[in-house]
């Protein structure tokens, strides 16, 4: 979270539900041709620099009953309102949840922070329903083989490898690329010097070094979780390509199974393709495309887009793993209840005899 | 006699300070200028580049012998080089006390060491581990991203304000005294190390860095310590920094975590590894 939230939580929840109806009348529409060309930076750069959010209540599917593209200012205002008001009340005070995740005052809920506004009903431009494609049997037989190592590892809390990567650190979902919001700290930094962008993500701390060199994607033997970037500008727009992954890219959702739809969300192959573009259409807004092909994961190509707001800095230091007394507990928690139930079971069988 | 010695030791000492002194003028004036860095676009020094160090200031930042591996098995893979040391003057000033820790620090390394556990590594360590790191330069923030754990650090070259709350790489404010970048970054959390040898620091640990270009692939890296918790007077560090020169250099993933994770959780499986 950035400093400023922390200090304006509980200020912004009070203002919301106004802020909310306000700002939406005056935000333009993304996907329309901007005329704003942004300045430069002393090399010559479209000037991308700075901090930026993609925190967002568009859906990245479009919700089930919804066929239109584009929602009306109202309905957007009404549709946030309402998002915003439940994550503010959704925990009572008092209550264990409540401690741990208190959406006032530690910032969690997406009100708190710059919200990117848009009239889309969904984040997916291209199928033009608004869906994801449909999954490969490859990428269901990978799912599979996740759960199944998850089972040998005693279900999610029998080891910290049977974790979700987000619970153990290693990488955020949504950190990408393509880079989608996370529901809280969907915080970038745009800094640029002669011949590089780097994108500093802020969960996990995750720094995108991007070359515009026009330098070869490395060799496929290297395969990493963000892959290998390579950019250029094309006019206005940074162009980003990203290959080299290891296919364990936590995307785009948590799970392998859907908890809601009980669908299939079959993470990354390793033969992913990202191409992303941004482009600055305001002095405080980057629309942000991405585009991804995946193979033996999607059916076909799949495209979206969202804007990035401005959003006050400085980012803190996101020391995850050092911090990450969640996931030993919980372990502990497991081990400790087991063993209470097996002490049960066995004072049980000494009462019977 | 007497007279006449001193007389005679008088006048060869003013010849021994004349043959001192005169290749020193001759040397001054001779002197190619100073090596300045290019400038960037900016007009500043450009610093920018993948960086990394060249000397065993990781294993024990003060002058050390060759030494055994701390795990056994991995016999001479990881025993330990010997090294001049990166300490101006070649000894830490602790404090009595803290000179104890140190030792303790010492023993029990393989346990307490915080890099072991992949924990971001803290400031100056990061910089010389065995890892690249790269500049990048801009006008209000200067990023210094190392491969190590990923851990990244933002200079705030406008705007200085104090750390909000501690944290493992500090919060660095920085400016330049002619082409030299100078970063003093305080607001650390006291649980990092100086190097795999126990050396270390408490929370009140201020850190200030020069930065210079001495070469078009060399810097010069300067570094001030000052913590009263644990030393008796401020101390030095100074190496030389070397440019990765590859013409497709650049940072790789060191995800640590996963490879730390049977270390720190194994204990809490389940059941064992099938």
């Amino acid at each position: 979270m950035t400093i400023t939230q922390r200090s304006f939580v509980s200020i912004r929840v009070m203002a919301l539900t106004i802020t909310a109806i306000v700002v939406v009348g005056a935000v333009p529409v993304t996907g329309q041709e901007s005329t704003y060309t942004a300045p430069r930076t002393p090399d010559g750069q479209p000037d991308l620099q700075g901090f930026w959010s993609n925190q967002t209540y568009t859906p990245l599917e479009r919700p089930d009953g919804v066929t239109k593209e584009f929602y009306t200012a109202e309905e957007v205002a009404e549709i946030e309102t309402g998002r915003t008001q439940g994550e503010v009340s959704q925990t009572t005070p008092g209550t264990i949840p409540d401690v741990h995740y208190d959406f006032t005052q530690f910032g969690l809920d997406r009100s708190q922070s710059g919200l990117t506004r848009s009239l889309r009903t969904s984040l997916i431009v291209d199928p033009p329903n608004g869906k994801l494609p449909p999954v490969t049997a490859l990428a269901e037989q990978r799912a599979a083989e996740q759960r199944a190592a998850r089972e040998r590892m005693g279900g999610r809390w029998g080891a910290a490898e049977a974790n979700e990567l987000d619970d153990r650190c290693i990488i955020m979902i949504g950190a990408g690329p393509p880079m989608l919001n996370t529901g809280y700290n969907s915080n970038y930094q745009i800094v640029q010097a002669p011949g590089y962008v780097m994108i500093l993500v802020e969960m996990v701390h995750d720094a995108r070094i991007i070359p515009l060199d026009g330098r070869d994607h490395p060799s496929p033997k290297l395969r990493q979780w963000m892959g290998a970037p390579r950019g250029r500008w094309e006019g206005e727009t940074l162009v980003v390509e990203t290959s080299n992954f290891n296919g364990k890219n936590p995307f785009p959702n948590r799970s392998s199974v859907n908890a809601e739809t009980g669908r299939i969300v079959p993470g990354s192959g390793d033969q992913m393709r990202v191409t992303e573009r941004f482009t600055r259409v305001a002095e405080d807004q980057i629309n942000y495309e991405f585009r991804v092909e995946d193979p033996e994961t999607w059916a076909r190509p799949w495209s979206a887009e969202m804007p990035m707001q401005k959003t006050n800095g400085p980012i803190f230091e996101h020391a995850c793993h050092e911090g990450n007394y969640g996931l030993y507990n919980t372990l502990v928690g497991n081990r400790l209840e087991e063993a209470q139930a097996a002490a049960e079971v066995e004072a049980a069988g000494t009462d019977s005899r | 006699m007497r007279n006449r010695l001193i007389v005679v030791t008088v006048a060869a000492a003013a010849v021994l300070l004349v043959a001192s002194l005169r290749p020193g003028l001759t040397t001054l004036t001779a002197q190619a200028p100073q090596y300045r860095a290019p400038q960037g676009p900016d007009g500043k020094p450009d610093l920018n580049g993948i960086w990394q160090v060249l000397n065993t200031a990781h294993w024990d930042v003060e002058p050390h012998a060759a030494g055994a591996s701390v795990v056994r098995d991995l016999g001479a893979l990881s025993a330990v080089p010997g090294g001049l040391g990166v300490v101006v003057g070649d000894e830490i000033p602790y404090t009595p006390n803290a000179r104890a820790t140190r030792r303790e620090n010492y023993e029990n390394r393989l346990r307490r060491d915080p890099a072991i556990k992949c924990y971001l590594p803290g400031v100056p360590r990061a910089t010389y581990m065995p890892f690249p790191f790269q500049i990048i330069q801009s006008q209000e923030h200067i990023m210094i991203v190392h491969e190590f754990a990923g851990a990244v650090r933002t200079i705030y070259m406008e705007n200085h304000t104090e750390a909000p709350a501690p944290s493992w790489m500090g919060w660095s404010n920085g400016h330049w005294e002619g082409d030299t970048l100078v970063v003093d970054t305080t607001g650390f959390n006291g649980m990092t190390w100086f190097d795999r040898a126990g050396n270390f620091h408490s929370d009140a640990l201020h850190v200030v860095e020069r930065f210079t270009a001495r070469s078009p692939d060399t810097l010069t890296y300067e570094v001030t310590i000052e913590d009263p918790n644990v030393f008796v007077r401020s101390w030095n560090m100074s190496m030389p920094v070397y440019r990765r020169v590859e013409e497709n250099a650049q940072l790789l993933e060191f995800r640590c975590v996963e490879f730390v994770e049977d270390l720190i959780y194994g204990h809490l499986r389940k059941q064992p590894v099938q």
